[in-house]
């Protein structure tokens, strides 16, 4: 057993990409939804397991790991590489990934039609796949072709959903996405045009050479990547395909994409603002930084208001989702290791929230078929271990002490401290109070309205779907206390980031 | 006289600009699902030319080594393309199928008419 671990071990980088892949393979052969779910849950399983050992090595030893295709070194070869933060992301999309399969049988086998489940569930572990993929590689363009294969099945599974704007929503995200992934490649070609390398380190140590006699193409190159990869995170004003995408796709899709899409674009950005140019190079030439600011702020203001009058709860959830990246985005922006650490943190955090809410309204809908409110109404009385796992999530959400929220924004409280905005920090105040309203209000329609007749005939869901959702609920509180695993990950891969900057 | 010569020289990147603008335009300001798509295939299509421009050298052979030629173009920007090619075909027959399911479920494939069949729910 030791001696298969061991031989096992070198190769985990690509293990994590490639089980999910040939999952998806096997898995689009089979007839049975339950067979698919089963074939796709033994593939997923290994992934945490694969990623925490990983990041465990990397911490211990402080060296990053490098996986070379083929026996090519790393300019001339494609590279996995893990460090503390491709460690730390692959680590969170990895076990939300694993968590959330016991819930799938059930809920898919409810929304999806039998004979499209099997390709469900190869399309989740093509996304699955995709999304591992970006967060490990070290080359450019090998991440655009992984975040190709994320999106291209990410539109497909929201266009499964039983409502025709399903459709709509899939297409509106499949042009967004395609202009966001294209302006991204084409900030990739000008980076190969003036360098002659795609590797992200490689590149890192070129660009300074290449500013000299190219400084214009390089700021357009950055141009066109910070751009494409907003588009993917869905950060203010780039977002209006975000809240229908995941108003509509199928449950367990939306509490999929929620987790862990976004965040995977947000490990790209980055990656790129901070391995590849440097915050040196970014922040002082383009005014990149107050952009993301002032951006982010209005996200979180913005996106929390439009959450506050909404009458779907998975549409309320998606503007509470764009209000959230706002925090993140602006914890990057900030650049110093408060912020950025606030930012990493927040990733894990609202990963963990965000998927056990939306996992939450999977199981109503599971019972009830509507995510409204008006047929939510009263559900407190009738599923009231699901809505005691959406209060404490809820709790988190606006980040009460005692939660995993409240890391994180104190964190990036510290961060704006740090870069003395003061304003900021009172502005991250305030949002949180907005976040209060929409909670609250969701809180009292399940809590304090006379039952709905829907909602009179529902109660729990079944344990596979209680289970995943009070493993997220225990962790969100966890998360809350012990922040060895996040805030200290965070903070290691922050400093290496924002150390790398003074080269 | 100059801005002439530079046009001339930079002939191919002034072409992949206009596709790009032109594909962009296209996306943003039609209504119709499938032309949307259209601008968006061209959009696509123009970041191989900005790849390929400056990879292909004129003369320039494959680089297999042989005695008989000295100057070789630069492989990777072509093999680069062609995975973006096949992510290209990928997008565009996925967008297609929607908008066929679309067409199916709406009747129509006018965006402003979709949205008004919306709205009467």
């Amino acid at each position: 057993m030791i001696a298969m671990l061991e031989s096992v071990g070198p190769h985990l980088p690509i293990l994590i990409v490639i089980i999910p892949l040939l999952g998806s393979l096997l898995v689009a052969f089979t007839r049975s939804g339950n067979l698919a779910w089963l074939i796709a849950s033994l593939s997923v399983l290994p992934l945490p397991v694969a990623a925490v050992l990983m990041t465990m090595s990397v911490l211990r030893t402080g060296q990053p790991l490098v996986y070379e295709m083929g026996n090519w070194p790393a300019p001339y070869g494609i590279v996995y590489k893990v460090d503390a933060l491709s460690g730390f992301v692959l680590c969170v999309v990895a076990a939300i990934a694993a968590v959330i399969m016991p819930f799938a049988r059930k809920s898919v086998a409810t929304e999806i039609p039998s004979h499209q489940q099997s390709w469900f569930y190869a399309l989740y572990l093509l996304c699955l796949c995709g999304l591992l993929g970006i967060v490990i590689t070290g080359d450019a363009f090998n991440a655009f072709v992984f975040l190709e294969i994320s999106s291209l099945s990410s539109y497909a599974l929201i266009a499964l959903g039983r409502h025709r704007r399903a459709l709509l929503a899939a297409y509106q995200y499949l042009i967004m996405g395609t202009i966001g992934a294209t302006l991204y490649v084409i900030g990739v070609g000008l980076l190969y045009l003036t360098t002659g390398s795609l590797n992200f380190d490689d590149l890192a140590v070129r660009l300074a050479e290449a500013d000299k006699t190219y400084h214009a193409s390089l700021m357009a190159a950055l141009g066109f990547m910070v751009v494409g990869i907003c588009l993917k995170i869905a950060l203010f004003p780039l977002h209006v395909w975000l809240p229908n995408a995941y108003a509509y796709a199928p449950s367990f899709a939306t509490t999929f994409l929620a987790g862990t899409a976004t965040k995977v674009a947000l490990y790209l950005l980055i990656r790129v603002l901070f391995s590849v140019f440097g915050v040196a190079m970014v922040y002082d030439r383009l005014p990149i930084s107050d952009v993301l600011v002032v951006l982010s702020v209005a996200a979180m203001f913005i996106a929390s208001v439009s959450a506050i009058f909404e009458n779907n709860a998975k549409r309320m959830l998606a503007y509470s989702s764009l209000a959230q990246i706002g925090y993140i985005t602006l914890g990057i922006g900030l650049a110093n290791i408060h912020g950025l650490t606030g930012a990493l943190v927040h990733i894990a955090n609202h990963a963990v929230i965000k998927t056990a809410l939306f996992l939450a309204l999977g199981a109503v809908v599971y019972r009830i078929g509507s995510a409204h409110y008006s047929d939510m109404a009263g559900l407190g009385r009738r599923m009231p271990l699901t809505m005691g796992a959406v209060v404490i999530a809820g709790l988190g959400l606006m980040g009460t002490p005692g939660t995993a929220g409240f890391i994180s924004k104190w964190y990036l409280a510290l961060g704006a401290i740090d870069a003395g905005l003061w304003s900021v920090v009172f502005l991250i105040v305030a949002s949180s109070l907005l976040s209060v309203i929409y909670v609250g209000r969701l809180t009292e329609v399940i809590f304090f309205r006379e039952p709905s007749p829907r909602a009179m005939a529902a109660r729990d869901p079944p344990l596979s779907m209680l289970v995943p959702l009070y493993v997220l609920a225990a962790a969100t509180i966890y998360l809350g206390f012990d922040t060895r695993a996040t805030a200290e990950i965070a903070a290691t891969a922050a400093g290496f980031l924002v150390g790398g900057l003074t080269r | 006289m100059e801005a002439l010569e530079r046009f001339a020289t930079h002939y191919n990147y002034v072409v992949t600009v206009f596709l790009m603008l032109s594909g962009l335009f296209i996306v943003i300001a039609r209504g119709n699902l499938v032309k949307k798509l259209i601008g968006l295939g061209l959009f696509q299509t123009s970041v191989y030319l900005l790849y390929l421009t400056p990879a292909k050298i004129l003369g320039g052979t494959p680089p297999i080594y042989d005695h008989h030629f000295k100057v070789y173009s630069n492989p990777l920007p072509h093999v680069l393309m062609l995975t973006a090619i096949v992510v290209g075909v990928a997008t565009l027959a996925l967008g297609l199928a929607l908008v066929v399911r679309i067409s199916e479920a709406y009747g129509t494939i006018e965006e402003d008419e979709i949205f008004e069949k919306d709205g009467q729910e």
